[in-house]
C-alpha cells in the first residue's frame, strides 16, 4: 500500500516525562525514535502503560515533549506555540480518533454541531446552509444518515458514535490521522465494521494512520507497518509480516505467543513465553537495523546475534 | 413450545432492511433541557414550589409601583390596628381585638383597612411585608450575581489552569472561608453604616466560595474527558472551549448551586436584620419585620406570624425546587 517512501512524520529522540522532578516522576517516553511514511498505517502496539497513548497525544501535541523533536512535513512541531498560525494549520492537518465512544462526544451538543466544530474554527464555511451540507457529506462518508445531525450523542450506540468521532476528524481534511484504540470499546462485529471504514477512507483520500491498539490480529489486518512498545521504548519496529512471522525481540515474541488461537487443538498445544525485562531492555541498547528496514531495541553483541540466526 | 413445532420453515420469510434503515432512530429529539424539564414536572413539591416564587416574585415586583398603604407612612391614631378584611366577618380578620372593634375605636374612617393589620407605628404591615420580599429577592438576585460571575469564572479558571495558579487560587479561597460571615460583616460595619452595602460586600466576599469548589472539582473531572481533548486537538482556544463545552456540561450544577445560595443569602440578611445590624431603621425588610413583631408577640402576634410565614415559604420553596432541580438535572443522584 506504501506508495513512496516520503516521510510524513519523524519522531527523534522523543522523550516525555510527567512530573518532572517530583517523588511521583514518570518516565512515560524515553527516547522513541520513528518514521511514519504518507499514506500508509502504522500499527503501535504494546501493553497497558507502555507508552502508547502517550506517544500519540505527544505527536498530537495534547502534550508538550520533554525533549526530542516530531516533524510533521518537516516542521519541528514541538517546538510550535499554542495559539501560533503555524498551530492551527497544524491542527487541520492532523487529527485525533479517541478510544471512549461514550466520552469522546460532547453530550450537550448536536450532532451537528460535533462534527461542525472544526468547520467553524477553521472558518471552512461561509453560511449556515454549507454548514449543513458539508455536515451531512460527512456523515455519509461515515454511513450514518442526514437526520441523524439534530440528535444528541446519547441516542446512538457505540459503533455509531465511533463513526461521528471519525466524521469530526474527517472534517477538517487532515493528512494524519492518529487512532488511539479507536475499536477496543466496541462489540467484536462493530470493530471490523470501524477499521473497514477506516481503511476505505484511507484508500479514498490517501490519508496517514497511526494506529494504536493492543489487539495484536485487529493491527495486523490494518497496518502495513507494526511498532511494538514496552516501558515508554521501542523494541521492535518492522512490516507487520515481518514482525508477525519474524519477531526477533524477546518481548515481540512473547507477545505473540499470547494471541489465543480459534484452534482448540493447537490452542492446548500453545505456551506462553514469558518475558523478563530486566535482560532486554536498558543499558547499551539502541534501536538498530539489524534488517533491513526491521529495526531491534539490542546491544551490539545482540544485534550480531540476530544477524547470525537470520 | 409443543405448538412451535408444527410450524413449517417456509413460513418464515428473510426480511431486506436497507442499510440506513438500521441506523433510524424513531424515538423524538429531546434536548437535554426538555429532557430535564419533563422530570421536573412530574416532581409536585417542585412545581407548587415553582408556582409560589413566581407569585411572591410578582408580588414582590409590583410592589414598585403599587402597595395597599405607603410602607413607611406613620399614622399615630392607626396603631396595633388588627387585620380587617373589608366588611367580611371572619374571624382574626374583622379588626375586632378582645372583642372590641379596634377600628371604630380608633376612629378609622370608613373604607380604610388593613389586611394585615398595622405596627407600633401605624404602618401598613401588608406593605411593609411587600417591600421586606422586594429587598429579600434583591439580595438574592445580588448572591446569584456573584455566584455565576465569580464563583463559575473563579472554579473554571483554577480548575482548568491547574498547577501554581490552581494552587494559589484555593489557598485564597481556604483563607477567604476561614473567616466566618457574620465577622466580615461586623468588620464591614466599621468602614461602611449598617445598610444594604454592608450586605452587599459581605455577599460579595465570601456567598461564592462554595460554588468555586465545586465548579472547580466539576472542571478538573471535566477537562480530562475525551471531548475537551478533541476540541483542543480541533484547535479551539481555552476560552471558547471553556463557553462551548465547560459551561454547558457545568451548568446542572451551576443551576443547583444557585438554588441553594439564594435561599442562604436571604436568610444571611433576616439574621442580619433581626439582630439589628442590618438594614436600618425605616426600611422593612423580611428580618426588621421580625425584630419589631417579636416585641409586641405576646399582645399582637399577627406581627411576627405574618413576615415568618412568608420567609418560611420562601426557604421551602426554594429549597424544594433546588431538590426538585437536582433530581432532574442529574437523575443519578436522586435517592
Amino acid at each position: 500500500m506504501i506508495t513512496d517512501k516520503t516521510p510524513l512524520v519523524q519522531v527523534r529522540h522523543l522523550v516525555q516525562t510527567f512530573n518532572a522532578g517530583k517523588k511521583d516522576e514518570v518516565r512515560a517516553l524515553q527516547d522513541v525514535s520513528f518514521d511514519i511514511y504518507k499514506g500508509e498505517t502504522l500499527g503501535l502496539v504494546g501493553e497497558s502503560g507502555s507508552g502508547k497513548t502517550t506517544t500519540g497525544r505527544a505527536l498530537i501535541r495534547l502534550y508538550q515533549p520533554t525533549s526530542g523533536e516530531v516533524l510533521f512535513a518537516g516542521q519541528d512541531i514541538a517546538k510550535l506555540k499554542n495559539g501560533s498560525a503555524q498551530m492551527l494549520a497544524f491542527r487541520r492537518q492532523t487529527q485525533m480518533i479517541f478510544q471512549d465512544p461514550y466520552a469522546s462526544l460532547n453530550p450537550r451538543m448536536k450532532v451537528k454541531d460535533i462534527i461542525a466544530e472544526g468547520l467553524d474554527i477553521h472558518h471552512l464555511v461561509h453560511s449556515p446552509q454549507e454548514r449543513d451540507a458539508r455536515v451531512a457529506e460527512l456523515l455519509a462518508e461515515v454511513g450514518l444518515n442526514e437526520d441523524h445531525a439534530s440528535r444528541y450523542p446519547h441516542e446512538f450506540s457505540g459503533g455509531q458514535r465511533q463513526r461521528i468521532g471519525i466524521a469530526r476528524a474527517l472534517a477538517v481534511e487532515p493528512q494524519f490521522i492518529i487512532a488511539d484504540e479507536p475499536i477496543s470499546a466496541l462489540d467484536v462485529s462493530i470493530q471490523a465494521q470501524v477499521v473497514n471504514l477506516l481503511k476505505d477512507i484511507q484508500d479514498k483520500k490517501g490519508l496517514t494512520y497511526l494506529f494504536i491498539a493492543h489487539d495484536l490480529s485487529m493491527v495486523k489486518y490494518i497496518s502495513d507497518r507494526i511498532a511494538v512498545m514496552h516501558n515508554g521504548r521501542l523494541v521492535e519496529l518492522a512490516s507487520a509480516a515481518e514482525v508477525y512471522h519474524h519477531p526477533l525481540h524477546p518481548y515481540t515474541k512473547s507477545l505473540l505467543s499470547a494471541i489465543p488461537e480459534p484452534d482448540p487443538d493447537s490452542e492446548r498445544q500453545r505456551v506462553p513465553i514469558a518475558y523478563d525485562a530486566r535482560q532486554a531492555e536498558g543499558g547499551q541498547r539502541q534501536l538498530v537495523e539489524v534488517l533491513p528496514a526491521h529495526y531491534v531495541y539490542a546491544t551490539a553483541a545482540e544485534v550480531a546475534a540476530y544477524r547470525q540466526s537470520n | 413450545m409443543a405448538a412451535s413445532k408444527h410450524i413449517a420453515p417456509d413460513a418464515f420469510k428473510l426480511a431486506h432492511v436497507a442499510a440506513t434503515e438500521k441506523e433510524y432512530i424513531a424515538a423524538p429529539a429531546l434536548t437535554f433541557s426538555q429532557d430535564a424539564m419533563r422530570r421536573l414536572k412530574q416532581n409536585k413539591a417542585a412545581v407548587i414550589s415553582f408556582w409560589l416564587l413566581v407569585i411572591i416574585f410578582a408580588a414582590a415586583l409590583l410592589s414598585l409601583v403599587i402597595t395597599p398603604h405607603d410602607p413607611n407612612a406613620q399614622n399615630l391614631n392607626y396603631t396595633y390596628l388588627p387585620p380587617k378584611w373589608g366588611d367580611l366577618n371572619i374571624p382574626f380578620f374583622n379588626g375586632h381585638e378582645n372583642g372590641i372593634d379596634m377600628y371604630a375605636r380608633n376612629q378609622v374612617p370608613k373604607g380604610t383597612y388593613f389586611l394585615l393589620g398595622t405596627d407600633y407605628l401605624g404602618r401598613d404591615l401588608l406593605s411593609r411585608i411587600l417591600v421586606g420580599t422586594r429587598i429579600s429577592l434583591f439580595i438574592a438576585v445580588i448572591a446569584t450575581l456573584f455566584d455565576l460571575v465569580v464563583g463559575v469564572g473563579y472554579g473554571i479558571i483554577s480548575g482548568w489552569n491547574g498547577g501554581w495558579i490552581d494552587t494559589l487560587m484555593q489557598r485564597v479561597i481556604e483563607i477567604i472561608s476561614s473567616v466566618p460571615n457574620l465577622v466580615v460583616v461586623i468588620l464591614m460595619l466599621l468602614v461602611f453604616k449598617p445598610g444594604l452595602k454592608s450586605i452587599i460586600v459581605a455577599i460579595a466576599v465570601t456567598s461564592w466560595i462554595t460554588m468555586a469548589r465545586l465548579i472547580r472539582a466539576q472542571t478538573l473531572k471535566l477537562k480530562d474527558q475525551e471531548f475537551v481533548l478533541a476540541a483542543k486537538t480541533l484547535g479551539e482556544s481555552s476560552f471558547q472551549i471553556a463557553l462551548k463545552h465547560l459551561v454547558p456540561n457545568l451548568s446542572s450544577t451551576i443551576i443547583i448551586q444557585t438554588m441553594f445560595t439564594i435561599p442562604t443569602a436571604i436568610f444571611f440578611e433576616a439574621f442580619l436584620s433581626y439582630i439589628g445590624i442590618g438594614l436600618p431603621a425605616p426600611t422593612a425588610s423580611l428580618g426588621t419585620l421580625l425584630n419589631d413583631g417579636q416585641k409586641a408577640l405576646q399582645t399582637q402576634p399577627y406581627l411576627l406570624i405574618y413576615p415568618a410565614i412568608v420567609i418560611v415559604v420562601l426557604m421551602l420553596a426554594f429549597n424544594l425546587l433546588a431538590d426538585g432541580l437536582r433530581d432532574a438535572f442529574d437523575p443519578r443522584s436522586a435517592h
